[in-house]
């Protein structure tokens, strides 16, 4: 009788990879706790641990590009009874760029925390957060899902609170209860799609979802999980947690933050809401356009402002989530074949560019598979850009000796290296080319001119000038003008370690690395194109997710 | 039955929203307690109430020779349980650390993260 419900094959060590970037943060974090009084050895053990994650994240990558969705199913009971462990290309893109953003992080953090910081835990809270973010990217079970986010969200609060100042304590008040509220919302939700469905998960969800067609409770559990969502990516009219809170942490803490926490949300609402409800999400699509097309305005406008870098940085990332929510709206405008569109897209610089394996798709499809792989190829540029601008900040905050706009500058004169990788990550956060953050929108104005929502594209290019006009301000006001008269170094602002200053040409190293993807992403897009295009095509069609789940894990 | 526990989720949700409206963390940390009860009576009634018998499976039978109780929302609400447990203690510190700090419990008092009248950026230089 075992037989029926367990898995008997032995399982290859390479099917290991799949839990592999979890259980790698995990280890690292329980062994830097119990040497934590021997603090020097925290940053070299953190930084090869965090390599190891991102060589887990990067070989998975590639497995999944070679072999499709993989399943390991927890303890070895078959699904649907067994917690799943699925990676698809979605999961294996957007863990492969947290793992990124994590190293790069970590090696900043290695000179920018100080000693009393790393002796309060500083680096098991970071593993413990990456292990969260990596644990949601790869289940593939809904309570189980909600129990990455409570690790993450755990991890957070203690790198948030590092320092307990009097500006972290009002800014992690307000962040801990909404995100509190937010996740016990997707908590309730969760109830209730156990309630109906008598199953959590989510391929074999899918699979039933069929039989509630036009159920009303059905579509409540979707509206639900939006809000939770949408919550959780600080999405218009949600998003207030955020700019309360991100600028009062260490920089680095707000850089890995703002790259990747509100992504975990946008990553949950793709895989719940698109790939398990196609229809219910079909129906609040115009919905979610006006929700994507407010949050970029809010964002941008917000950004325009503020007089301090960080907070302005702040609206960066609400901007950013409404442009990735533009790509999800994207329904409705039937007859288009999304592939052609979107390699072509591609082609207009590059005209070498192959299409992905270019399954036949439902013409209505087409649309949505477009606004999806801009939307994922845009969130896996914000998460690197975001980390990137506020790791630069950091630096540059540190060097002029203060955050705000009104006292910095001469940072070109001073530091040019650093003000030329500033003016990078700025063009790519605007959306100028040759940067990363070029193609994503190109990829969504088209589309959403082909979905029939002209309106959202125009909101999409507006913002991005007002984006500009952000950035402009930040370059000219911090870097470009020569420092203000009365010289304010020595005042600073918070949140500044003298102890950083030692080796600022280390805390370059990581904003190259990052560099090296803003411009490998803007100038060569075609690969990343053609597995964000395998990506949306996974969730608009999940049958290969599907068979991994039930066919392949045995 | 189910319907009964219902009606005691809806009016605990009632209560913990209408604590969570407030403007006094205290009131806003009891609002999270009885949300996070609500939840767990919420996900144990979505698993229908059914019966009595512990879910124990004799060793040379593979499916229960009764009608037994589902024991995965059991497993749910006390994993819930612990993690709505650990956020509360977590919660009730770091209200403690900023009454003391900011000298205040009002969140409408708390604006050292966001200062009012921050005044607009630069226009020039």
């Amino acid at each position: 009788m075992k037989t029926e419900a367990m898995v008997e094959a032995a399982l290859a060590p390479s099917d290991y990879l799949v839990v592999a970037p979890v259980v790698v943060c995990l280890v690292f974090g329980a062994i830097l706790l119990m040497i934590r009084k021997r603090i020097d050895w925290h940053p070299f053990l953190a930084i090869p641990g965090f390599f190891l994650v991102l060589a887990a994240d990067v070989l998975l990558l590639l497995k999944v590009a070679a072999e499709g969705p993989q399943t390991m199913m927890m303890g070895g009971w078959k699904a649907p009874f067994g917690i799943a462990f699925t990676v698809d290309m979605l999961g294996a893109l957007f863990v492969t760029a947290s793992g990124f953003v994590a190293f790069a992080a970590a090696i900043y953090a290695s000179v920018s925390i100080s000693r009393t910081e790393r002796r309060y835990g500083f680096f098991p809270f970071l593993f413990l957060m990456m292990a969260g973010v990596s644990g949601a990217f790869l289940t593939g079970d809904v309570f189980n899902l909600y129990v990455w986010f409570e690790v993450l969200l755990i991890g957070s609060f203690g790198l948030l609170i590092l320092g307990s100042e009097h500006e972290q304590l009002d800014g992690a008040t307000k962040y801990c209860f909404l995100n509190l509220v937010a996740t016990t919302l997707f908590l309730i939700t969760t109830g209730y799609l156990y309630g109906l469905f008598g199953t959590l998960n989510m391929a074999d969800i899918a699979e039933k979802a069929g039989g509630f067609e036009n159920d009303g409770a059905l579509l409540t559990i979707v509206v639900l999980f939006l809000v939770a969502f949408s919550a959780k990516a600080a999405a218009f009219p949600l998003n207030f947690w955020l700019p309360a809170s991100y600028h009062t942490p260490r920089f680095v803490v707000s850089a890995l933050f703002a790259g990747l926490l509100t992504k975990v949300g946008v990553y949950a609402l793709i895989r719940i809401v698109l790939m398990l409800f196609p229809p219910q999400h079909a129906e609040l699509a115009p919905l979610i356009a006006w929700v994507a097309a407010l949050t970029m305005l809010v964002g941008a406008f917000g950004a325009l402002a503020q007089s301090d870098l960080r907070r302005l940085l702040n609206y960066f990332v609400v901007a950013g989530i409404g442009t990735i929510f533009a790509g999800l709206a994207l329904v409705g405008g039937e007859g288009t074949p999304g592939a052609a569109s979107l390699a072509s897209a591609a082609a207009a610089a590059t005209p070498d560019v192959v299409a992905s394996a270019a399954a036949p798709l439902l013409p209505a499809a087409g649309n949505l598979v477009v606004g999806l792989s801009g939307a994922v190829f845009y969130a896996l540029h914000s998460i690197v850009v975001m980390t990137a601008l506020y790791l630069a900040a950091g630096t540059a905050a540190r060097i002029a000796g203060s955050s705000s706009l009104r006292d910095m500058g001469g940072l070109w004169r001073g530091k040019p290296a650093l003000a030329a990788l500033m003016l990078v990550f700025l063009f790519a956060v605007s959306g100028l080319p040759p940067f990363s953050g070029f193609w994503p929108k190109v990829v969504l104005v088209r589309g959403a001119f082909q979905a029939g929502l002209p309106w959202l594209g125009a909101v999409i290019l507006f913002t991005g000038f007002l984006m500009t006009v952000a950035s402009a301000r930040i370059f000219a006001l911090a870097f470009w003008r020569n420092a203000p008269e009365p010289a304010v170094a020595g005042v600073p602002g918070g949140s500044f370690d003298p102890q950083g200053e030692a080796s600022p040409a280390l805390s370059m190293a990581p904003l190259l690395i990052l560099a090296a993807f803003v411009v490998a992403a803007g100038v060569m897009p075609q690969w990343l194109v053609t597995l964000t295009d395998i990506a949306a095509r996974g969730v608009v069609d999940p049958a290969a997710y599907l068979g991994s789940v039930f066919g392949g894990a045995s | 039955m189910e319907t009964a526990l219902s009606l005691v989720v809806g009016c605990l949700f009632a209560v913990a929203l209408y604590l969570l409206l407030s403007k006094h963390i205290i009131r806003m940390l009891l609002g999270v307690v009885l949300l996070g009860n609500a939840v767990n009576i919420l996900i144990f009634t979505a698993g229908r109430i059914t019966s009595v018998a512990p879910p124990l499976i004799p060793g040379d039978a593979s499916v229960p020779l009764t009608d037994v109780a589902n024991p995965l929302p059991q497993a749910l609400v006390l994993t819930a349980i612990v993690i709505s447990f650990s956020f509360f203690a977590f919660l009730l510190v770091l209200a403690y650390r900023a009454y003391q700090d900011l000298g205040t419990d009002d969140t409408d008092q708390m604006r050292v993260a966001e200062p009012e009248n921050d005044g607009p950026p630069p226009l020039g230089y």
